[in-house]
């Protein structure tokens, strides 16, 4: 059975950029007509280099900001939020985790309230039963119950994001937009989030959009990939075949500039040095 | 640790919230006592607040008690002056230490009043500003710099030329006049803050524009506030006492520090002290604040903080 839970059509985002005193106003196109779907429990990473329109596409299916033109749909619902709003129900079912796990967690709130926040806001359940969701997210990230009182500050970055992919969750959505969620984190650590997060979707049967510059990681966790290149999905399709048998150029330069570690590529690269 | 009852897990956490806000003050503690002055302005002010509440026991006279027989009488170590009047009395025979001690309440009484009205609007204010932006913005920001392009003692001045002279309205004045920089600090935080990543996740939560601007954002912008509140404090009470010096302050016999000096103005050259004492007042509570001010700045501003 596979049911698509995310479909965007021809998204196209342009910014205006207000002119200066000495230049005219300009349109910069950061997404220009992209289409994908997403079946439920599978990952969709999205890869290209900084500036290809990568997070500018993850905030339009976050619904943080409208899409110029296009049509997006979520679970089977078409989505606009430039007009008519947008309900409770459909904002529950995307949620996103940061890049950035120092920046992504209020200061000022403890753990407990960091998780409780979605609750108080969507639900009118009990501070007893926030609470004890919050307890059993915690240790579904790898947490425990005395990490409830802290304050964000006093963790690392591993267990921040940790932290940050346990709000995203306490909601139930069926759509996780993960924001380069491992490039801040150093490699064991990594490995680890990233293996969180796979036995999270096997659990909750969670869809990833899953955004990212890192091949090896993008080879680890995605079922599709795409490939952007200055706003355009240059090469779609399923993993193995982007990996096996890229297409367009830039996906082979991609591919071409991911830095090799195994000893042979090592030996290679010297006798080549050796050799100038 | 299996067999923990719920009861002990709640007090466990009740204990642990305790000792998180212990170690929260003690850190603060700790950066605010490194700087010697802000402490000892802190003593002095806790003095003087408790001087202002005890005032009636204090005070050896009455604040408008007039001894017809000392007019004029200098401080008691000076010749001719008498142990019953400390700091002298004045040209109408009231007694200057008992006048400076009740004058004390209304001085914190302008501090407080002033601080909190120029606070609450300020912020109000400036929230709105930095988190709508746009027209709302321009709008806001702009009757902000109309009001700090004039001088604020004049500008003072003429609000209360034109509701009418009085203490009440002095601290309206003065609340008017010292509230832009209010706004401006908390726009200009709101804005750094506004497009953090946890703003956004609070959004994607779905918070509401009103949760997001005061449970969200507000919090983290408290901190230059604070110290910009002490600081406002002490002005405040530097404004009122020159309205007051004006006559546009306090009305005679209020024994506020401001319209007390307006009153000895005429003597400044044959009897000092009926001048010094409430400018020395004056000096020391503005003194004493503005040295918390910049222990608060130290202490609450991260990028001094060294660890």
């Amino acid at each position: 059975m596979s049911m698509t839970v995310l479909e965007g059509k021809n998204i196209v985002r342009d910014y205006h950029i207000g002119g200066g005193l000495f230049s005219g106003p300009r349109t910069v196109h950061a997404v220009k007509g992209v289409s994908f779907t997403v079946d439920k429990g599978k990952t969709l990473a999205i890869v290209g280099e900084s500036g290809c329109g990568k997070s500018t596409l993850a905030r339009i299916i976050t619904l943080i900001d409208p899409a110029t033109a296009g049509e997006l749909f979520i679970d089977g619902n078409k989505v606009d939020i430039a007009r008519g709003g947008l309900t409770r129900e459909m904002r529950r079912k995307v949620q996103i985790v940061f890049q950035n796990p120092y920046g992504s967690l209020n200061p000022r709130q403890k753990i407990g309230d960091v998780l409780g926040e979605p609750l108080l806001i969507n639900t009118d359940k009990s501070a007893a039963e926030r609470r004890d969701l919050a307890m059993k997210m915690l240790k579904k990230v790898g947490l425990g119950h005395e990490h409830y009182n802290r304050y964000p500050h006093m963790f690392s970055g591993g267990q921040r994001q940790r932290i940050a992919i346990a709000r995203a969750l306490m909601l139930n959505p069926s759509l996780l937009v993960l924001d380069e969620p491992v490039s801040a984190l150093d490699l064991s650590v990594q490995a680890q989030v990233l293996n969180l997060l796979a036995d999270l979707q096997d659990e909750f049967q969670l869809t990833y959009v899953f955004i990212s510059h890192d091949l090896s990681v993008v080879r680890y966790i995605a079922d599709d990939v795409m490939v952007m290149y200055f706003g355009e999905a240059v090469e779609y399709g399923p993993r193995d075949e982007v990996f096996s048998d890229p297409k367009h150029s830039y996906t082979k330069t991609l591919f071409a500039a991911t830095p090799r570690a195994d000893v042979a590529s090592i030996k290679a690269r010297l006798a080549r040095k050796k050799a100038a | 640790m299996t067999n923990e009852g719920p009861a002990t897990v709640e007090a466990a956490t009740v204990v642990k919230q305790q000792d998180a806000r212990l170690q929260m003050f003690a850190e603060f503690w700790h950066y605010f006592s490194i700087n010697k002055g802000a402490v000892i302005g802190l003593v002095v002010f806790a003095l003087l607040i408790l001087v202002a509440i005890f005032a009636p026991l204090l005070a050896p006279h009455s604040a408008d008690d007039q001894f017809r027989d000392f007019f004029l009488t200098p401080p008691a170590w000076q010749e001719g002056g008498n142990a019953q009047f400390l700091l002298g009395t004045d040209a109408v025979g009231r007694d200057i230490l008992s006048r400076l001690i009740y004058g004390s309440r209304f001085s914190l009484a302008i501090g407080f009043v002033v601080v909190t009205t120029a606070l609450v609007s300020g912020v109000i204010l400036g929230l709105l500003a930095g988190y709508c932006r746009g027209w709302v913005d321009t709008l806001i920001m702009r009757i902000m710099d109309i009001i700090l392009a004039f001088p604020s003692l004049l500008l003072a001045l003429v609000l209360v030329a034109v509701l009418g002279p009085g203490l009440v309205n002095a601290m309206i004045a003065i609340a008017f006049v010292l509230q832009p920089h209010f706004a401006r600090l908390t726009r200009a935080a709101v804005m750094a803050e506004k497009n953090r990543e946890y703003v956004i996740s609070a959004k994607v939560a779905g918070a509401s524009h009103l949760r997001l601007m005061l449970v969200t954002i507000l919090p983290n912008c408290i901190a230059p506030l604070i110290v910009q509140a002490t600081l406002s404090f002490s002005n405040a009470i530097l404004e009122a006492a020159a309205l007051g010096f004006l006559g546009m302050g306090a009305q005679p016999p209020t024994p506020e520090w401001g319209t007390m000096l307006a009153e000895a103005r005429e003597f400044i050259l044959r009897a000092w002290w009926v001048v010094t004492f409430p400018g020395l007042a004056i000096l020391i509570t503005v003194f004493a604040i503005n040295l918390i001010g910049d222990g608060l700045r130290d202490a609450l501003d991260p990028k001094l903080k060294r660890s």
